[in-house]
């Protein structure tokens, strides 16, 4: 499916960060091509990290609140509206070596690229971490999960654990209680990072239960999880907790294997821009969103980087290409 | 939905499961799942190009928590492939269409 094209703009993702770009970009009439990612269970999807929460309380706009499905929905449907070409699809190898930028889709060892595009925006987002333990890739689905919205229903009146201490962590521990008989709340640290707000609520809510400076070593059960095992990081003292249900919040990695070699980014992955722009180190190319975001990592500051993007994007392409 | 697909209940499941000669792709899913919706339009693409090579169904959990029960599905998406009314594959999770297919062997 090669298009001998050359795209004006490509975007890679579609969280907040790539819609927003999308929906800047198809505005000033440059037709972006949106390659919105694959589905999964993990955040790295199309509508991104959103698409795996419930309640979103801080997007401005919607003094009610809106469900994370839905307001990413609205975001797909108004870059739709302007003419964004959305293909529900990964690229699986970039080449920035040489202008027009080369996007493969499909087998990656493919001759001729999928795509060709003068400008680049990246958007792809973070994906969230597993404990890389022992038997979690073996119990997910059977009791080990990623998705609190997904699942929650599956453990009513169970007793289960949530692992992390940020504001994910917070707002899957206190949605749970809507199923479980209790939740316990497993963290490394002697606090959270969450903010004061999540963490309020959370600790306020009489089914949830804290366990602080503990590291879980591994997830037990045969069929389906049973209980997990735990070293406390202070005294190194081992534990074990039975529960049915352990829902992992412990972060996120950026998706940035794709630009390894190819485009600077820190030692965490995560990729670094020309502030105050969202320019990367090669000319043409943008970064906005969670990819290159390791401080702020919000819903709207993401959409904020996008508009940057496409402006950047767009006068770019004034001054190298249509000038 | 694509006509293609047929909406299984905890009623209709093993008629239609035990009695099919194709392989049966059953997708548990339910409303309030993001991941379900989105590969909600791949089941109906695979239903309508696939043919009698497979027959794809999908069961609400929310309305028929029992057969979700009995094959210990605790995550949505679930995809159960059935071979000869017996699990042949279990796929948990969202993911890409060519997986999918690679996943459920046809």
């Amino acid at each position: 499916m090669s298009d001998s094209t050359i795209h004006d703009v490509l975007i890679l993702g579609s969280g907040p960060a790539g819609l927003t770009a999308a929906i800047y970009t198809a505005r000033a009439s440059l037709e972006p091509l949106v390659l919105e990612g694959e589905p999964s269970s993990t955040g790295d999807q199309p509508g991104g990290q959103l698409m795996l929460t419930t309640e979103v309380e801080n997007f401005p706009g919607f003094p009610e609140g809106i469900m994370g499905p839905e307001l990413m929905m609205g975001f797909r449907d108004q870059a739709s509206r302007f003419g964004a070409d959305l293909q529900t699809v990964k690229a699986s190898k970039v080449d920035l070596s040489e202008r027009p930028y080369k996007v493969w889709v499909g087998d990656p060892e493919a001759a001729e690229p999928t795509y060709l595009a003068h400008t680049l925006i990246i958007s792809t987002g973070a994906t969230a971490l597993m404990l890389d333990l022992p038997n979690e890739q073996r119990l997910l689905g059977h009791g080990v999960s990623t998705c609190a919205t997904c699942d929650g229903f599956f453990f009513r009146d169970q007793d289960i654990a949530v692992i992390g201490g940020g504001d994910s962590a917070m707002e899957e521990a206190t949605f749970l209680t809507k199923f479980a008989k209790t939740v316990t709340i497993i963290h490394r640290r002697d606090e959270f990072r969450a903010s004061k707000i999540m963490q309020d609520r959370a600790l306020a809510n009489p089914k949830i239960n804290v366990m602080w400076n503990s590291q879980v070593t591994d997830v037990i059960g045969d069929q389906t999880v049973e209980k997990v095992l735990i070293e406390d990081t202070v005294t190194g003292e081992a534990s074990e907790l039975p529960v049915t249900g352990v829902f992992v919040a412990i972060g996120h990695r950026p998706n940035t294997d794709l630009f390894v070699g190819q485009l600077d980014m820190k030692d965490n992955g995560y990729l670094i821009t020309q502030a105050p722009s969202t320019r990367t180190n090669v000319e043409g190319v943008f970064a906005c969103g969670d990819v290159q975001d390791d401080t702020y990592r919000q819903a709207i500051s993401a959409a904020g980087s996008g508009c940057m993007a496409a402006i950047d994007a767009e006068r770019w392409l004034e001054d190298n290409v249509h000038g | 939905m694509s006509e293609n697909v047929t909406n299984l209940t905890d009623a209709t499941f093993d008629e239609v499961v035990n009695g099919a000669s194709e392989p049966v792709v059953v997708d548990f899913w339910a409303e309030w799942c993001g991941p379900c919706k989105m590969i909600a339009p791949i089941l109906d693409e695979i239903a309508d190009e696939q043919g009698d090579a497979v027959k794809v169904t999908k069961i609400n959990v929310d309305e028929n928590p029992s057969i979700a029960q009995r094959f210990g599905v605790m995550s949505i998406p679930t995809l159960l492939v059935f071979r000869d009314g017996e699990v042949d594959k279990r796929i948990v999770g969202a993911k890409g269409k060519a997986q999918l297919l690679e996943e459920i062997g046809i």
